[in-house]
């Protein structure tokens, strides 16, 4: 230090700060809000948005037995944000008996969409593997798959996930293309995904006689992109973790009417549970955003240069 | 902690502090994970409650052809009906992976600090893996079923796929072949030319329908939506009004939107009026966006403090794992 | 030549995509050349891999800093695809005892699944979990709201992080919620508008102007006037 220098400031200390302590502060704003749930089980109120209304609507309209695709394109990077929302609907198609065929366009997304699946169907024993439930798998091509889907499901995938030709499958009965499906839903975390849907196989159905109905969950970073989507081109969206959420409340609540006595396992409330760390995180961005504002404008007041 | 200022060099004793640190970082982490293990964790219900020292333990009982996860209380209740018996047992491979994949995570999470070897060695090993499980996917889903089952479907029925619905070969499948043939001469210097065949029949099909589909759902769809009626009634007042209102913002949102995009004239007069608006707009939108992205990035960092508090730690059960 | 063929190749693929949208005969056409588009996806992994093969083994043999990360990179590749391939730990198909390879690749307990349950995505998901950290530093150090658009869109930002929470509905709470005239302004409410208006209308825009962009750019290619794909080949 020079002669005659002044020691730092309390701004100039903060403006300084080491980055690790802002890592440390959300650390401790995301594990002690989970620490906190998982020991007490408590969960804040949902209240669901339009948009999440409309897809939940979509799945609850469809009369029992329909057949419903799901195309989980996520791996497990984005898990945290998609897994629940993949298990809600799963549960949700399960709920209203309807037949599911599940794939994926992603490579690594084979193993979550069996183990979606089995989290599920597992514990129902009127679900039998190939009767009412099939994972197709994974096949590689993005919108190729999609291309193909769309005139032919056998081309795409010629076989489901076990090796068993679609056409030995009591659940792909009457289902040559992706259009007999009675609704498609994709939970995606980005390309390939919700949007090339959109674009290579529902909008294509939308002034033909039969529109394909569509849902759509995605990430947060992907969610305004699909909004304009909504809700000419699709029925409803899940977006983040907050959709997912509201999507499970949407789903335990309707088993709560349906049974008051009935309990909801904890891990179909996994989407609520992570909306603690949320609420703590976000309070401490807001937080960190007005800080560095405010250590930014006092230097400026001195003349200091940023 | 305070930043170390740009081309500094460490000063030999600070090297030694800070290996002590971290020495010391490490014996206490240490000694936390034995007194968890001292701890313990309750398992079972009722008479069956019992204390067990480990953690990250996973049990599993036969199921198919393999073995199926149950929860550790499982195994507790099984073992105190019956202590000899052998249906629920600790799975080794499982429970040392659950370990391994606490000890990856926090070596990823150590780059917070600082690079290191360990982050080093964590990254090395995912790129491997990931491109070997890639690899191995795209071989047994796309191309057993689609290149060798289409062109010696005997073979394939045979040894690798025998449920496998063909019966004579598809010679059609000989062009993907020659194609993915001149694809892999990329990676000789002198062959790599030939790649440039199956590059263009890639680059020219996907053009082909990329303009198809971005005009139809993206142009026409889209610019459909925009002739909605800007009238929209409502069961109430406040609904109507509300609902008017939003679908003239909508619309004079789109078209000034698209007059800051449009570079063609320069933005003075009305053209550069809309264009301000349209700023005003995208900064709406930029905002909406970094919050959304937010939400994304807490939402996959709170299921990796769950992965490690629950399944490794478990410190916490909110699933009913253990 | 060959870029002529190369061009040729290319706007003949990209016409017969657009013409068979119209024509129903190239219907069938489409799907055939889907399927050897898929086929080529599938071999562009094999060759990423064997990209990764030899760049890493260069590493190795060069002997530069860090190889020996190249090393325990391609022990890592070599082992999973040998399981992977070999489907090590997978037990043949109930249906078909007699095939070993019948079973599913990455059956729960097999080897390949391993490394996908405890290797892979651990590390993928912690990686993308440290983004959170990153944001949380971007939003101290960078965000400012240094001008009037600025200011716009860091109060849009405060408005959705708060109003996707449950911070957003305590803050608001005060407001009556079936008052239908300032219901809107409760902070839920409020982000719920502002995703359906404001971002609904600048992202509309955006994906109209891209789609023109992505049609001119299509048409370039497929009538041979952009060769940038072909790179700098002979």
């Amino acid at each position: 230090m020079s002669h005659g220098a002044h020691a730092p400031s309390l701004v100039d200390r903060i403006d300084r700060i080491d980055r690790r302590w802002i890592f440390l502060a959300m650390f401790l704003a995301v594990a002690v809000p989970i620490l906190w749930v998982g020991v007490t089980g408590r969960t804040f109120p949902e209240t669901p948005t339009p948009a999440v209304q409309g897809a939940f609507d979509a799945l609850e309209s469809l009369p029992p037995g329909s057949k419903v695709a799901i195309s989980m394109d996520f791996d497990p990077a984005s898990a945290g944000e998609l897994q629940p929302m993949a298990t809600a609907i799963v549960r949700h198609c399960a709920m209203r008996g309807h037949s599911i065929c599940a794939m994926t366009l992603w490579p690594a997304g084979g193993p979550i969409v069996d183990a979606t699946l089995k989290d599920v169907l597992g514990g129902r024993p009127e679900y039998r593997y190939g009767e009412n439930y099939v994972s197709l798998g994974f096949q590689a091509g993005n919108e190729g798959v999609m291309k193909q889907v769309n005139a032919d499901m056998a081309a795409a995938f010629p076989t489901d996930a076990r090796r068993t030709p679609l056409a030995d499958l009591p659940v792909m009965k009457g289902i040559r293309r992706i259009t007999d499906f009675d609704l498609l839903v994709s939970v995606s975390a980005g390309y390939p995904g919700a949007k090339e849907w959109v674009q290579f196989t529902v909008s294509a159905t939308l002034t033909s006689g039969k529109p394909l109905r569509f849902v759509a969950g995605s990430t947060g970073v992907q969610t305004p992109q699909l909004i304009p989507y909504y809700p000419t081109q699709m029925a409803g969206i899940l977006g983040a973790i907050k959709g997912a959420a509201e999507y499970e409340f949407l789903v335990n609540d309707a088993v709560r009417r349906a049974d008051p006595a009935a309990s909801i396992p904890a891990r179909f409330q996994e989407a609520q549970r992570r909306m603690a760390p949320q609420l703590f995180g976000h309070v401490l961005m807001i937080a960190l955003i007005i800080l560095g504002n405010v250590v930014f404008f006092a230097r400026r007041a001195r003349g200091v240069q940023a | 902690m305070s930043a170390l200022p740009p081309g500094a060099e460490l000063d030999p004793a600070v090297v030694r502090r800070a290996t002590r640190l971290w020495l010391v970082v490490l014996a206490i982490f240490g000694g936390l994970l034995v007194l968890r293990s001292v701890i313990g964790t309750e398992l079972g219900t009722g008479d069956a409650a019992r204390t067990v020292h480990g953690y990250g333990l996973v049990f599993v009982e036969p199921a198919g052809q393999g073995f199926a996860e149950v929860p550790a209380s499982a195994w507790a209740d099984a073992m105190a009906k019956d202590p000899a018996q052998d249906r629920i047992t600790l799975s080794v491979p499982r429970t040392a992976g659950v370990w391994v994949a606490a000890i990856l995570t926090l070596a990823v999470l150590s780059f917070l600090w600082r690079d290191n070897p360990a982050y080093k060695l964590a990254e090395s090993i995912v790129v491997g893996v990931s491109a070997g499980y890639v690899m191995s996917v795209a071989v047994w889903d796309t191309l057993v079923p689609k290149l060798v089952g289409a062109l010696a479907p005997g073979l394939t029925k045979a040894h690798l796929m025998p449920a496998l619905d063909v019966s004579a070969p598809d010679w059609w499948a000989l062009v993907p072949l020659a194609l993915g043939f001149l694809l892999l001469c990329r990676l000789a210097e002198r062959t790599s030319w030939l790649g440039t065949f199956p590059l263009a029949f890639v680059v020219g099909t996907f053009s082909g329908w990329k303009f198809v589909q971005y005009v139809e759902s993206d142009l026409l769809a889209q610019v459909a939506t925009m002739f909605d009626p800007l009238w929209v009634p409502g069961p109430t007042a406040a609904a109507t009004v509300g609902g008017t209102l939003c679908a003239v913002l909508v619309l004079v949102g789109v078209l000034t939107v698209l007059a800051y995009f449009f570079f063609s004239l320069e933005h003075r007069g009305p053209l550069g009026g809309a264009a301000r608006v349209g700023i005003w707009y995208l900064m709406i939108t930029f905002g909406a966006s970094f919050g959304f992205t937010v939400m994304g990035r807490i939402a996959l960092l709170a299921a990796r403090c769950e992965f490690l508090f629950d399944r490794w730690l478990w410190l916490i059960d909110p699933a009913g794992n253990h | 030549m060959s870029r002529s063929v190369a061009v040729l190749i290319a706007s003949l693929a990209g016409i017969t995509m657009v013409l068979s949208k119209f024509l129903v005969p190239l219907g069938d056409a489409e799907v055939k050349v889907a399927d050897w588009f898929n086929v080529l996806a599938a071999i562009a992994f094999v060759l990423g891999g064997a990209n990764l093969l030899k760049m890493n083994l260069l590493a190795i043999s060069a002997r530069g800093p860090g190889w020996g990360y190249s090393a325990v990179t391609l022990v890592a590749f070599l082992v999973t695809l040998g399981v992977g391939v070999l489907k090590a730990g997978v037990p043949p198909a109930a249906a078909f005892p007699d095939v070993p390879f019948s079973g599913e690749k990455d059956v729960a307990g097999s080897a390949l699944w391993w490394l996908y349950e405890y290797a892979m995505s651990p590390i993928t998901g912690t990686l993308f979990a440290m983004l959170a950290f990153y944001v949380a530093s971007a939003a101290f150090r960078a965000f400012r709201a240094k001008n009037a658009a600025a200011i716009f869109l860091l109060a849009t930002a405060f408005v959705v992080l708060l109003g996707r929470t449950y911070a957003g509905v305590l803050a608001t709470s005060w407001i009556p919620h079936d008052n239908a005239w300032v219901s809107w302004l409760r902070l839920e409410n409020l982000s719920a508008v502002i995703m359906s208006v404001f971002t609904n209308a600048g992202t509309r825009a955006m994906i109209i102007g891209i789609a023109i962009g992505v049609a001119a750019t299509s048409l370039k290619i497929m009538l041979g006037l952009d060769r940038s794909y072909l790179g700098g080949t002979r």
